[in-house]
């Protein structure tokens, strides 16, 4: 409580709210003004407590095969189990950190790394943006499943390759987006302004450059967090992705095919969970796309 | 014209070239060359006779020429059409795509006609009648299409098929000459699935193109010639509102490439997709190698064909 005393000695008091109830008013004014937001807000919260707490959640491990095969759903085992004996449940659970982990480190580094490239080369120009995007030009070339494919095929099946492929899918298209947007600001008058007073371009890249493009980072970043995730669960379902023993959703749906009329339970709980996952963030991040959309409208060079 | 035209084949070549090479460097990248596998197959056989083996078939493949060499021997090959052996299957590789490539095609086709015959109708509806229940009802149909991941909605195709109509993809592959009835009813159910979810995007941009160009004041003056309503929207609105749509189509063929491996995977129809999956599983990387080569052919050739299109149709275009 902060006691302002005014001069003619009555007390106005004023009360900071605290840190509790100012995150309360945030979201409850973010349910109000994007109500499909704040349920996919709460899908993808409800994935990561799952993906995070996954040890605690999931009654068996993973990839645990001591149980009867084609059980279907019981006390036991609600989810029943699959055709290996493992508890749909527990993979499924463990599945969410999987596709956390996946998502989060392929985009995190590929569309940072795509960014900074697109960035750079776009300020710097000349010979190096021509021959850089040339490049991009013939990895853009490719269908991105049919590169993935290609690439799984050199790298061999781990979770680690499969980002490692997802980096290299991501890249061009974040670096083509990050130099366009660049492109449009790179002329205006308070880059020139900057560099007449005599920043090293480093300075003017980072101080500059980057806090106007980040809407465009953000847009990338969302967008991308569940494509990467659906491209390592059909990469994954197509054999090609995560190891078979690994609790990969869509490697939980390949087997399922083949016994879909005796046990659909196997393909069932996969299916939901990516589904969920996906709708949850389609409709955070288009919210999230709507909101910052509107507040970097403000930003120089950003209309 | 011809500028637009020769400016944007200059952009095709480069990337081509840079496809093959791509493609040739990942498959060299490979640890374990096709001679190794080659002679491990053969079967048991003392250490020392197999690496007298290795060296023997690496000189007959030429696989111990420097790699600029081989890279140009490959491409000669390829401009004369043969696109190397395939030791799994045991004929030229260029057989192999012969028989699987029009069949890939065919489904792609379809699959584009099923979703633009769904979803401009759809589109122009929901613009025409904005925010109307039919505006919703399209809006909500298409988000859902694209809100499941595409082999989720093969899936969940074939188990409907499976458990209700008691039907399962057929073991052998009708073609279209040869019988085009089984051959459209095999082929129908993938490009149903893939085209409900591409027609999400179509269906939203066709709206709020229409949206756009019915606001437009060219629109307003047909109206007021006199010209019914329905001459208004699809002679003149709906043919500017098409061209991104058009565009868009090309941009999204090289997602619906992948889409159709996956597709094709699922429903057991013998393309391309499954020749990719079953060659990169049995390592033999003649076939990979002209699968995914043909595959990139395809999709820079569909955005040329559509960037040449956009300028035909759109003079703007031609300026810039």
């Amino acid at each position: 409580m902060v006691d302002h005393t005014a001069s003619r000695g009555t007390t106005l008091v004023s009360v900071e709210p605290s840190l509790w109830a100012k995150s309360g008013t945030a979201l409850w004014r973010f349910w109000r003004m994007q109500p499909l937001g704040a349920i996919g807000g709460l899908l993808v919260a409800g994935l990561i407590v799952v993906a995070v707490f996954a040890p605690q959640i999931a009654p068996y491990g993973p990839k645990i095969t001591e149980f009867d095969a084609y059980l279907a759903p019981n006390d036991m085992h609600i989810m029943g189990t699959d055709h290996l004996g493992r508890d749909v449940f527990s993979r499924v659970v463990w599945g969410a950190r999987l596709s956390l982990y996946v998502g989060l480190t392929s985009v995190g580094i590929g569309i940072t790394l795509g960014a900074l490239w697109g960035v750079i080369t776009a300020y710097f120009g000349g010979v190096l943006d021509a021959t850089t995007q040339r490049l991009v030009d013939v990895l853009m070339g490719f269908p991105p499943i049919v590169l993935a494919l290609a690439l799984m095929a050199v790298l061999g099946q781990s979770v680690n390759n499969v980002i490692l492929a997802l980096i290299i899918l991501l890249v061009p298209t974040a670096a083509r987006t990050m130099r366009s947007s660049v492109l449009a600001i790179r002329e205006l008058a308070y880059v020139e302004s900057a560099q007449a007073v005599g920043c090293s371009h480093w300075r003017v890249i980072f101080y500059h450059l980057v806090p106007n493009t980040l809407g465009t980072y953000i847009v990338l970043f969302t967008v991308n967090i569940a494509y990467a995730i659906v491209v390592e669960a059909a990469l994954s379902f197509l054999g090609l992705g995560s190891p078979p023993d690994e609790p990969s959703w869509g490697g939980m749906l390949t087997a399922a095919t083949e016994s879909l009329e005796r046990a659909p339970w196997i393909a069932f709980f996969p299916g939901l969970a990516i589904s969920l996952m996906v709708f949850g963030m389609n409709l955070l991040g288009d919210s999230i796309r709507d909101l910052t959309d509107a507040k970097l409208r403000g930003q120089i060079g950003n209309e | 014209m011809y500028t637009y035209v020769m400016r944007r084949m200059m952009l095709f070549v480069p990337s081509l070239i840079g496809v093959t090479v791509v493609i040739f460097v990942l498959m060299r990248a490979v640890p374990g060359d096709m001679a190794e596998i080659i002679a491990n197959e053969a079967g048991t056989q003392s250490a020392a006779v197999v690496e007298q083996q290795i060296i023997q078939i690496r000189a007959e493949m030429g696989l111990d020429r420097p790699y600029v060499t081989q890279y140009l021997s490959w491409m000669g090959g390829l401009l004369v059409g043969d696109l190397g052996y395939s030791y799994w299957e045991k004929r030229p590789v260029s057989k192999i795509i012969a028989e699987r490539f029009p069949r890939s095609m065919e489904l792609a086709l379809l699959t584009i006609l099923l979703a633009m015959l769904w979803a401009v109708p759809l589109g122009v509806v929901s613009a025409v009648r904005q925010n109307t229940w039919a505006d919703y009802v399209g809006r909500i149909i298409s988000i859902s299409g694209l809100s499941l991941p595409l082999f989720l909605t093969g899936i969940l195709i074939l188990y409907f098929l499976v458990t209700v109509f008691y039907w399962l993809p057929p073991l052998d592959f009708a073609n279209f000459f040869d019988d085009p009835v089984e051959n459209l009813q095999q082929l129908i159910w993938p490009a149903l699935a893939q085209a409900f979810y591409i027609s999400a995007p179509i269906t939203r941009l066709t709206r709020s193109q229409m949206l756009d160009v019915i606001r437009e004041d060219y629109v307003r003056t047909a109206r007021s010639k006199g010209l019914t309503e329905h001459i208004v929207v699809y002679r003149h609105a709906l043919r500017n509102a098409l061209l991104p749509v058009v565009t868009f189509i090309g941009w999204w063929g090289g997602r619906l490439l992948g889409g159709i491996v996956i597709m094709e995977i699922i429903f057991g129809v013998p393309g391309m997709g499954t020749s990719l999956i079953d060659s990169v599983n049995h390592r033999d990387y003649p076939t990979t190698q002209a699968i995914v080569l043909m595959m990139a052919l395809v999709f820079l050739c569909l955005n040329l064909i559509i960037d040449l299109a956009y300028g035909w149709l759109d003079p703007r275009i031609r300026y810039t």
